[in-house]
């Protein structure tokens, strides 16, 4: 995998196959992009109620789950007011 | 391999990948590896008013699996360079 390694420690955004969004601060990841985040929290977005964000604490996801890693600009993340936003939950991945 | 080469000479441009859950993506391609897993730089979500989910995200690692396209730009892609390429290697497959 092309390198994670800039991303250790900071605030990252994963989206995942089943159309999940984890936020979390990346703690490891091996060769397989298997992934650790601490003090994570899945975001479940819906159009009829504000963002709910799931606790989830220490997380290890597996590398093949995995479809998207962002990392978070940390400002523009807080300023975003998540009780406002409405969107549709982002579909699984079909191949 | 060939289209792993191909990516190598387009970093530093920009690009639009859509992804299989139709997502498209566009930024400024930053890396790429065997398994064309692409590294996206100053990203921007299409259609960002129903995709809200990656506002504050500068830049991302998308897994090559779940790629469906990728735009590039064809002033940077030399197609006859590509056709010979690809013609050389189907001509002489142990040749990898």
């Amino acid at each position: 995998m092309s390198s994670l390694q800039g991303s250790v420690d900071k605030r990252v955004l994963l989206i995942l196959q089943d159309g999940r969004c984890i936020v979390g601060t990346l703690a490891g990841y091996d060769q397989k992009s298997n992934v650790v985040l601490s003090d994570s929290k899945e975001r479940v977005y819906s159009m009829d109620e504000a963002v709910e964000e799931i606790e989830l604490g220490l997380y290890l996801v597996k590398g093949d789950m995995i479809i998207l890693l962002g990392e978070l600009d940390e400002a523009k993340d807080d300023a975003v007011d998540l009780s406002e936003i409405r969107a549709e939950p982002l579909p699984p991945v079909r191949y | 391999m060939l289209i792993f080469s191909v990516f190598k000479t387009l970093t530093d441009q920009q690009v639009t990948v859509e992804l299989k859950n139709d997502l498209s993506i566009t930024g400024v391609l930053k890396s790429v590896d065997q398994f064309l897993n692409i590294r996206l730089d100053n990203i921007q979500v299409l259609d960002a008013a129903r995709h809200p989910h990656m506002m504050a995200v500068k830049n991302c690692f998308i897994r090559g699996s779940v790629v469906r396209y990728v735009q590039l730009p064809a002033e940077h892609v030399d197609t006859q360079l590509l056709e010979d390429a690809t013609r050389r290697e189907a001509a002489n497959p142990s040749k990898r």
